[in-house]
């Protein structure tokens, strides 16, 4: 019969050691990190209703959706992007390589400028859109929605240039709505009328320093500030107190979805895959495919994907398009299927709302080619509205449009209004 | 700008025998070539030089084995003075302090020194190798399938091999696929009892790979060279008269035949790329030369990285690239003796083969062993050759020349090759001593060459015999990278030909060959 021989260890060397270890491991008790902003969202939470975003804690909603979706549309909304991925981009080559990692032509982004830009891989297939920030003729800022740093360094390879990451040490906030900019004039930011759309610029802030860029995921009058993390609540505080008297508002995400949809903007692995994530082949996604042909300029220097960019669009090879719908009734069609002729299916709705600022009901939706591109008649979409544990099968016609699907004078304005 | 704008067809970048091969079969078709050649001299790896006053050497490959009949066909090297005849077919030997043994012929068509039942047990494992090495032999003279987009002759390729597989018999069939990424040591225990005779097919598996015996897939590297042939025998080699410079001048020859015009001394500094085609290159000396197609038959990574540029090309591109391994494991050594030395057990013919120490496969994964650390073998394995013996005009009257090839010798060697290169010398010459007893005393000369020297002198980057390892993984479909193992690169006109590209390395000229023929497919 087996003995029991080993004795418990009572060394309390290990157990230190073990405790350090321990120590060094709890990473794990914080499921969801909390951005600088947190002590400030945390107070306000008062739904408790969060989702991870890019492994930090943030609000679908805050108090109530529809209010924070009309604080963007009719005050000023605050909405904390501090989970963004952030890279700093710093060189006397970091213009001929962002010029090489994405679409567009970053020779013709001057400082003090930002564009919507995206980059793929060597097949053409989008890996990610974001926006590009020209902080000074060799710096800038890339800020995306998924992480890509060993992509960002290997293409780095023979050219004079450092990327780093500072997601963590670089705080966003997205001031949104048509009393934005009398905020943060309020505020004291001096100078800020300046800005048009797609402008930036630096300020003074609490010893630091913040960089107000006039943009935003809305499709409305709005800013983005950029400021050190150590500066984050001081920045909040400022801006909450400068707008008491016009309205600001805490937002959650759930209200911002909404207004980039009317908007008419795409949002990465909802509207479409990314090609990292992609498992399956048909997945990926060209920006041809997904309403991002703009950006490609065959014209500039070579980018990532270029060949197989022009290769595809020369053999006729893209397969997918993604349209603008506006569909019949008041029922969100999310993730409605896109049908021809009411039988065949030619596709899948992305998003969708009932818009209250276009009074329309509207989808993007992904379709294949040729159906959204040549063939654009006789497009229907099935909803399944549910009415009290029994769905409702609903064909409603669906028509392709442009978008956005909204646009609002006051988004470029200048001077920006004051409401 | 200058007047040689515009003026060719084709830009061959690199004088190796592939951009010889690639040129000429260009011309031979009727585009109109240049050969842009960095060194003084075409011939690259394989040229014959003086490496000491009076003593002349084949300066890295020194045995013929695997060039390939398409190239001796098309290029009509007969006519330029490159002859093979079965009597030039040279033996080798496994050395041994138990006596040598000895493969006659062409790879042991008759096998001396071992014992009956070894020897019907060597023919039947022979016969089998060659009979698996066949069913390889038609990809080298192939493109590799493109999986994405496969023609009809490539399908009909593939079928062949289909067929060529069900021809083996439903027994060899189902061996062949169990064997085919094996270890040479484990398959050579199965079949074999003799340490020398196992020792040789080891070494011989693992010749130019970094692989011991007992590494996954190294049994590959022996269907490789048996795949082979020369003098249209699978397995023979032999020593080309003058040295491997002879073998190059004959393609030289046909190369100026058919109207190639070579330019040694002309570095090529930067492939000209315009809206992702290559449309030329600028030489070291700033000439610029217009070409609708280029054709680098150098390193596919210095092509890609150094001439073209990864600005012109896509980040998982440059990264596969930069992963292609290529860091020399073989050392190359060249001594003038003062009278040709004499090899315990071994006859006069013998002396004029190729004498294999490494012992028994067990000596050879010892061997193997400290490369993976950064250090050299203190008991290396080596392949000799005696040049002079069949060829007295390569060393003074009553003088020798010996060249061999000796592994294991890595490419960073952790000490650094400034100090390590004595050491190593001296462990090789004691394993010569042990076998040549004597030999040091003659030595009136030696130059080893370690891959660090390979790399300086023969611009091949990690001093790589093959610009690349030639394992399972960067073989046919993944040679040079997986993707674009067709000739063709992601720039457009601009083709790779070298032995970084597919079938790989030896003295082959297939690389070349299939380049040439891919770029005229393309155009036809």
């Amino acid at each position: 019969m087996a003995q029991a021989t080993r004795k418990k260890p009572v060394d309390t060397e290990i157990d230190t050691a073990l405790e350090a270890r321990s120590a060094a491991q709890s990473h794990f008790r914080t499921l969801r990190l909390g951005t600088p902003f947190q002590p400030r969202i945390d107070a306000l939470g008062l739904k408790q209703d969060w989702y991870s975003w890019a492994g930090y804690r943030a609000p679908h909603s805050l108090w109530d959706e529809e209010l924070e979706y009309f604080a963007i549309r009719s005050q000023a909304a605050l909405f904390d992007i501090s989970p963004m991925t952030k890279y700093r981009i710093e060189g006397p080559d970091a213009e001929a390589y962002l010029d090489r990692v994405t679409l567009r032509d970053v020779t013709r982004l001057k400082p003090g400028r930002v564009h919507y830009t995206a980059w793929c891989d060597d097949e053409g297939f989008v890996l990610d859109d974001g926006t590009l920030f020209r902080l000074s003729p060799t710096r800038f800022r890339l800020c995306s929605q998924e992480r890509h740093l060993p992509w960002l360094l290997d293409s780095a390879f023979r050219y004079d240039v450092r990327v780093e990451e500072e997601t963590e040490a670089v705080a966003g906030l997205a001031l949104q709505g048509p009393t934005s900019f009398a905020i943060l004039r309020d505020a004291g930011f001096a100078g800020v009328e300046r800005l048009k759309v797609f402008d930036l610029a630096e300020f003074a802030h609490d010893g630091a320093t913040v960089t107000i860029s006039r943009t935003g995921f809305t499709g409305d009058l709005g800013y983005e500030l950029f400021v050190p993390a150590d500066k984050a609540l001081s920045l909040w505080d400022r801006l909450m107190a400068a707008g008491e008297l016009r309205g600001i508002r805490a937002i959650g995400y759930t209200a911002l979805n909404r207004a980039r949809l009317e908007a008419g903007l795409i949002v990465a692995n909802a509207d479409f895959t990314t090609s990292e994530h992609a498992i399956r082949t048909d997945r990926l996604r060209m920006p041809d495919e997904i309403g991002l042909g703009f950006m490609i300029d065959p014209d500039k220097g070579h980018f990532n994907g270029r060949r197989a960019i022009l290769e595809a669009r020369a053999k006729k090879k893209l397969r997918h398009v993604l349209v603008g719908l506006e569909i019949e009734g008041n029922i969100p069609a999310e993730h409605a299927i896109v049908y021809y002729k009411k039988g065949q299916e030619v596709g899948l709705v992305s998003a969708a709302m009932w818009s209250p600022m276009a009074k329309r009901n509207i989808a993007l939706a992904s379709l294949q080619r040729p159906y959204g591109d040549t063939i654009v008649d006789d497009l229907w979409v099935e909803i399944y509205a549910m009415r009290e544990l029994q769905y409702q099968k609903l064909m409603k016609k669906a028509k392709v449009v442009p978008r956005p699907f909204i646009k609002l004078d006051r988004r470029t304005a200048n001077p920006p209004a004051d409401f | 700008m200058t007047s040689s704008d515009l003026n060719w067809d084709a830009i061959v970048i690199g004088g190796g025998h592939n951009g010889l091969v690639a040129a000429a079969t260009l011309a031979k078709a009727g585009r109109k070539a240049v050969l842009l050649e960095a060194g003084n001299e075409v011939g690259g790896a394989a040229r014959t030089e003086e490496f000491t006053p009076g003593f002349r050497v084949s300066a890295v490959a020194h045995l013929l084995n695997r060039l390939h009949p398409d190239v001796m066909k098309t290029l009509e090297l007969e006519r330029h003075g490159l002859t093979v005849e079965r009597g030039d077919f040279v033996p080798s030997v496994a050395l041994s302090k138990d006596g040598p043994l000895t493969l006659h012929g062409a790879y042991g068509e008759v096998l001396t020194g071992a014992s009956t039942s070894e020897q019907s047990a060597w023919k039947e494992l022979r016969a089998q190798s060659l009979r698996y090495a066949g069913v390889l032999k038609p990809f080298l003279s192939r493109r590799p399938p493109n999986l994405g987009d496969m023609s009809l002759a490539e399908m009909t390729g593939l079928g062949q091999t289909a067929l060529a597989l069900k021809r083996l018999g439903k027994e060899d069939m189902r061996d062949f696929l169990r064997v085919l990424l094996m270890n040479v040591y484990d398959l050579l225990d199965e079949q074999l009892s003799d340490d020398r005779l196992k020792g040789l097919l080891a070494f011989d598996a693992t010749l130019g790979s970094h692989l011991g015996p007992r590494s996954p897939t190294s049994l590959l590297g022996l269907y490789y060279r048996l795949a082979g042939e020369i003098g249209g025998l699978a397995g023979a080699q032999i020593q080309p008269k003058g040295g491997m410079g002879a073998v190059v001048a004959a393609i030289r020859s046909a190369a100026e035949k058919a109207g190639v015009s070579i330019r040694p001394a002309s570095p090529v500094a930067k492939v000209i790329v315009e809206k992702g085609r290559a449309v030329g290159v600028i030489t070291q000396k700033g000439e610029t030369l217009r070409a609708r197609t280029v054709v680098s038959a150098i390193n596919p990574a210095t092509t890609i990285l150094d001439l073209v540029g990864p600005r012109e090309v896509d980040t998982g591109f440059v990264r596969k690239v930069k992963n292609i391994r290529m860091k020399g494991d073989a050392a190359k050594l060249h001594l003038a003796l003062d009278r040709p030395p004499q090899f315990s057990g071994v006859d006069a013919a013998g002396h004029k083969g190729r004498l294999v120490i490494a012992p028994s496969p067990d000596h050879v994964e010892r061997a193997f062993n400290p490369s993976k650390y950064g250090e050299f073998s203190p008991e290396p394995v080596m392949e000799i050759t005696l040049p002079s013996l069949a060829d007295s005009s390569l060393a003074p009257s009553g003088a020798c020349v010996l060249s061999a090839v000796v592994q294991y010798a890595p490419y960073a060697l952790k000490e650094g090759w400034a100090a390590g290169k004595p050491q190593f010398l001296r462990a090789i010459m004691a394993q010569l001593e042990a076998y040549a007893p004597g030999i040091g005393a003659t030595v009136r000369h030696a130059e080893l060459l370690t891959p660090a020297d390979i790399e300086a002198r023969y611009r091949m980057p990690g001093g790589h015999w093959h610009h690349g390892e030639l394992q399972a993984d960067q073989m046919l479909i993944s040679r040079p990278v997986s993707g674009w193992s067709g000739y063709d690169t992601p720039l457009e006109g601009l083709f790779l030909a070298g032995a970084g590209s597919h079938p790989g390395g030896g003295i082959s000229g297939a690389p070349g060959l299939n380049a040439a023929r891919r770029i005229i497919a393309m155009r036809a």
